[in-house]
């Protein structure tokens, strides 16, 4: 047993007392186990203090989707959060700062997810952030003629595959932590596309490529995340929801070769291209080459590209002002400067493996990290490499 | 006043399969549940669920492992229904996107289970269960226009009609608190289990068989109360379940001097006998002081190769990981006996038909009977999806050509007033959460896996006390949005009223049969206790009857394993 204080972001909708009108934070200390978890906690405080603590919760195992929440500022479950781990967490955060309770414990902060409208407490809106995305992406099997009598044969592979988007306990863990969702409110979001990779991957289904047609072009769907790993970090159940996109977006691009209206597929194309050259982001090439690709692109630029270019300099102006593209120079062509060393072949040899192998970035393929076994990933591109990379990288990944 | 042909009460399996089978025969669904349908505990199912559908397995091999299973105490006609459907149940499930584990062929590959005389358990990974839960609620966003869905709304009793028919439900929309009279022709309750009553448990948190309750007082039967599966590999503490199906991959149970102790008491299936054989065993190790400190055995799963388990316990290794901090790939893990299912349930016929007309049951809240004593692993989601549908199609049948009645608002006015009295009452006497508390502690030292008449009078006594203590509980949340501390209350009335009838039911049964072991009475005795025991609710109290059980092929012989 060990003592904890809970410091909670509460919000009573129907509250009368002056003080708690709108939102504000409620201390509660809870004395538990430090193997129990952070809503063991929350119930204590609910059913030994007060009763009107909002949370939902049902399985208490990570199952049912219900109790996602933020803990110190991480999209989590609260059932999977073990409290004594996060404990030594909010120390870590606290580092010698002013957020210790009166006890002189570390405070652990818990607040609703994010992205969401709060209804009441922790418990937040999740049918027009996740639900209405959910249903936007047709989310039911449709096989292209009537089913066998017997069963489907597909390989064992395939059904594995999409198990990992079929993992999915619709929590919303991964909504509340997305970048893209802050900045566009309408992207489809991690949890949706992961669901509708979980159709597209299933070789039973029949609309594969009206599906991946359908998600290229909406303008917030494939091609609106920036790959910025949060929902990676956020999901509880491994679903990776980032990598589903992407692997969308190959399927989309590379494979169907969909021209999307969003310019995503050329984008993507003109990154890889400028990476292989130039080992790190030559911005002043990126522009040109997703827009007007190639050499024929740049002779003969197409109305929709000159558009598009021009579309995107405000962009341009805003990632020199915000730091993104950190210099005026760096949009100069010609004035990029070389990786040190080697290094540019470590690049084209991740170029030519990833090429050969075509890993799938599927937890449920290639097992957990560190394992020993049963790893196809291991023979062809390690992670290492990948993270190497991306650290060789000196700009920020967009 | 929302009207709806079938209002369908639950929205877990069987809840969603009822009301997709309702749809399909054209009439409007209305679907309830008082969490987000995903919510549902029907996710929880991990290990798979059962089906003959192998070339050389059969529907009477897996209707007499279920019967031998029940300790002969299912009905055999509900059982042979059960057995002969289910293959075409699994095929259905997988034709509309259920992503079942395959073999080397791709066709459909199984596992085996405790209690199966045949590898006959279907399964994706170890999360069968949500696999097809959120298949089917993609299958009810297709048949959107047929079926409304009120997710989070709890209902609080059911309506009837002054000759006792039911025709619609009262229900309050949590999220602000009005309250509503459903008008239906037909009401199924899916509302599930009531796992909650003990603790711990490996039940969710709502799972507190508000169904079970609401069809009681409306004056349907309940049957075999008395049968509460503890399952044999749960976590100490928290209940958390280490699915059957890790045994089913070959791991093994050891008792705390390192000897495999199920070679004594069930030398053939050793750890796949039935679920309460394997716990008997496992307790009377633990009561004979060959278990750990901490009042458990280990399970052993490093005797399963780790790809293996990867591929098909993944779920179990992140259990293991985030709840008891061991890896189970490398290490044993310490388990214990811990509730985990309510066999009996609203006493139903093969339709799912209640006594009361109108009113249909269907998965864990029912009892038609397929489990009898003791249910088979694997065999509860086939129940669910088998009795919804039916359930589903039947009152689907009985609603066509039939009117909406006209259904008296009292039972709103009603309930409006109960669910006031509670947010209005004084603070005094005890909280909900601490008449909970004792109520499953109580239920888990007493009517367990031991049993004896002292002990269960002692519940009895307790539970009656907690009754007339809960009447005047008292909560803090005096709001309307999200108002979970009134829910909280509502469901506690009803836990203690399946507790009085479950304590009853296991006191009139002077015999061992499946879950019900008596210490007083350790035989089982055909000639006496061959049959069922009703509980119906007269005046504020239960009266016990018996019905018979319904045997056709299969004579009731000696349970060995
Ligand atoms: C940990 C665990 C593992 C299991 N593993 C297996 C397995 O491997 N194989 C197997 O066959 N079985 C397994 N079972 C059993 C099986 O999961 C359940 O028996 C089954 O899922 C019950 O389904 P259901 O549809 O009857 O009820 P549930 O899924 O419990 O659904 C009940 C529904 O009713 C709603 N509800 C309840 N009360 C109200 C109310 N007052 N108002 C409105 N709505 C209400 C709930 O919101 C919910 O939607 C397992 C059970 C557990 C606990
Ligand atoms: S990787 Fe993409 S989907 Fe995931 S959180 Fe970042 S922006 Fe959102
Ligand atoms: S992808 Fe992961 S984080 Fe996102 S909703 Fe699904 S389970 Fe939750
Ligand atoms: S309570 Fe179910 S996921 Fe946390």
């Amino acid at each position: 047993m060990a003592e904890y204080t809970l410091k909670v972001r509460r919000f009573q909708p129907e509250a009368t007392d002056e003080d708690k009108r709108g939102a504000y934070w409620d201390n509660f200390d809870v004395e538990l186990d430090p193997t129990l978890s952070v809503l063991d906690g929350l119930l204590q405080a609910r059913d030994g203090e007060d009763g009107s603590l909002a949370v939902r919760c049902s399985c208490r195992a990570a199952i049912c989707g219900s109790c996602g929440v933020k803990i110190n500022g991480q999209s989590t479950l609260a059932c999977k959060t073990q409290i004594g781990e996060a404990a030594e967490e909010a120390e870590r955060k606290a580092d010698g700062e002013s957020t210790t309770s009166e006890t002189g414990k570390p405070e652990i902060v818990i607040e609703p997810m994010g992205n969401m409208p709060v209804i009441k407490d922790l418990v937040v809106d999740m049918e027009s952030t996740h639900w209405e995305k959910y249903r936007r992406v047709t989310p039911w099997l449709m096989p292209s003629g009537p089913p066998p009598e017997r069963e489907y044969i597909v390989s064992a592979e395939a059904m594995v595959d999409v198990t990992q988007s079929v993992a999915c306990i619709q929590c919303g863990s991964c909504v509340s932590a997305c970048l893209s969702m802050e900045a566009d409110p309408d992207f489809i979001g991690p949890a949706a596309l992961a669901k509708a990779y979980r159709f597209v991957g299933d070789p039973r289904d029949g609309q594969t490529t009206e599906r991946l047609y359908d998600l290229a072009n909406d303008q917030h769907g494939i091609y609106d995340c920036t790959h910025c790993f949060s929902c990676i970090d956020a999901c509880p159940k491994g679903v990776a929801p980032m990598n589903q996109i992407m692997r969308l977006r190959r399927l989309a691009g590379h494979d169907h070769d969909i021209q999307d209206v969003n310019n995503g597929r050329n984008h993507e194309l003109a990154f890889v291209k400028n990476i292989e050259k130039k080992g790190t982001l030559d911005e002043s090439l990126l522009l040109q080459e997703s827009f007007a690709p190639g050499i024929k692109g740049k002779l003969l630029p197409t109305i929709r590209s000159m558009k598009g270019l021009i579309e995107s300099i405000p962009t341009a102006i805003r990632g020199i002002r915000t730091g993104k593209m950190r210099s005026v120079p760096k949009l100069i062509p010609g004035v990029h400067h070389k990786l040190p060393g080697d290094a540019q072949d470590h690049v084209k040899r991740i170029y030519d493996k990833t090429e050969e192998s075509r890993i799938e970035l599927n937890l449920y393929v290639i097992g957990e990290g560190g394992e020993e076994e049963g790893a196809p990933g291991a023979e062809g591109v390690r992670a290492e490499d990948i993270t190497a990379a991306a650290q060789a990288e000196e700009v920020t990944p967009s | 006043m929302p009207d709806h042909d079938v209002l369908v009460i639950g929205a877990g399996l069987a809840g969603q399969r009822a009301a997709l089978a309702a749809a399909e025969h054209g009439v409007s669904v209305g679907i309830i549940s008082k969490v987000h349908p995903i919510r549902s505990h029907s996710n929880a199912a991990q290990g798979g669920i059962n089906a003959a559908l192998a070339v050389d397995d059969s529907w009477e091999s897996h209707a007499f492992d279920t019967i031998k299973g029940s300790d002969y105490l299912s009905d055999q006609d509900a059982v042979e229904i059960m057995c002969r459907e289910a293959p075409n149940e699994l095929l259905h499930l997988e034709h509309i996107g259920v992503t079942f584990h395959r073999n080397e062929k791709g066709e459909l590959g199984t596992r085996a289970f405790g209690g199966a005389s045949h590898a006959r358990t279907y399964y994706v990974a170890d999360i069968t269960g949500q696999a097809i839960m959120h298949t089917l609620y993609e299958q009810l966003m297709k048949y959107a226009d047929l079926i409304d869905r009120y997710e989070e709304w709890f209902t609080t009793e059911l309506a009837l009609d002054e000759d006792g028919n039911c025709v619609g439900a009262v229900t309050r929309n949590i999220k602000d608190g009005s309250m509503e009279l459903f008008r239906a022709k037909a009401v199924i309750l899916a509302s599930g289990g009531n796992g909650q009553i003990w603790h711990p448990t490996t039940n969710a948190l709502i799972c507190t068989g508000d169904g079970i309750a609401m069809a009681y007082r409306a004056g349907a039967k309940l049957m075999d109360m008395e049968m509460i599966q503890y399952h044999p590999t749960t976590l100490r503490g928290k209940g958390f379940l280490i699915t059957e199906g890790a045994r089913g991959e070959g791991a093994h149970l050891l008792n705390a001097k390192g000897e495999r102790f199920m070679e004594k008491y069930a030398p053939n299936k050793m750890e796949l006998a039935s679920r309460d054989v394997v716990s008997r065993a496992e307790q009377t190790e633990i009561n004979e002081g060959r278990g750990f400190p901490d009042g458990t055995v280990a399970l052993d799963i490093t005797v399963v190769p780790r790809k293996r388990i990867h591929e098909a316990l993944r779920e179990i290794v992140l259990v293991g990981r985030d709840f008891a901090g061991v890896d189970i790939t490398r290490e044993p893990i310490h388990i214990k006996p811990g509730n985990h299912y309510t066999m009996g349930g609203i006493k139903t016929d093969i339709w799912g038909r209640t006594d009361v007309k109108g009113l249909y049951a269907a998965g864990e809240a029912a009892c038609v009977s397929v489990h009898g004593g003791n249910r088979l692993g694997a065999n509860s989601l086939l129940d669910t999806l088998i009795f919804g549908r039916r359930s589903g199609e039947d009152a689907a049948k009985h609603a066509a050509g039939r009117g909406i009645d006209r259904v008296s608002r009292t039972v709103l006015e009603q309930e409006e007033r109960r669910v006031q009295a509670i947010i209005g009452r004084e603070r005094s006497g005890r909280r909900v959460s601490e008449i909970k508390a004792e109520l499953g502690e109580t239920m888990d030292s007493k009517v367990a896996v031991f049993r004896d008449e002292e002990g269960i009078q002692s519940a009895l006594d307790t539970v009656r006390r907690l009754k007339e203590e809960a009447d005047g509980a008292w909560i803090d949340d005096r709001g309307t949005i999200f108002n979970q501390d009134v829910l909280g209350a509502l469901e506690l009335q009803n836990m203690l009223q399946q507790a009085e009838a479950t304590c009853m039911a296991a006191l009139e049964r002077k015999e061992s049969r499946g879950a019900q072991f008596r210490t007083d009475y350790p035989e089982r005795n055909d000639e006496e206790w061959l049959k069922h025991i009703d509980v119906s609710l007269n005046g504020d109290g239960p009266e016990l009857s018996y019905s018979p059980v319904t045997i056709t092929d299969w004579q009731p012989q000696e349970r060995t394993y």
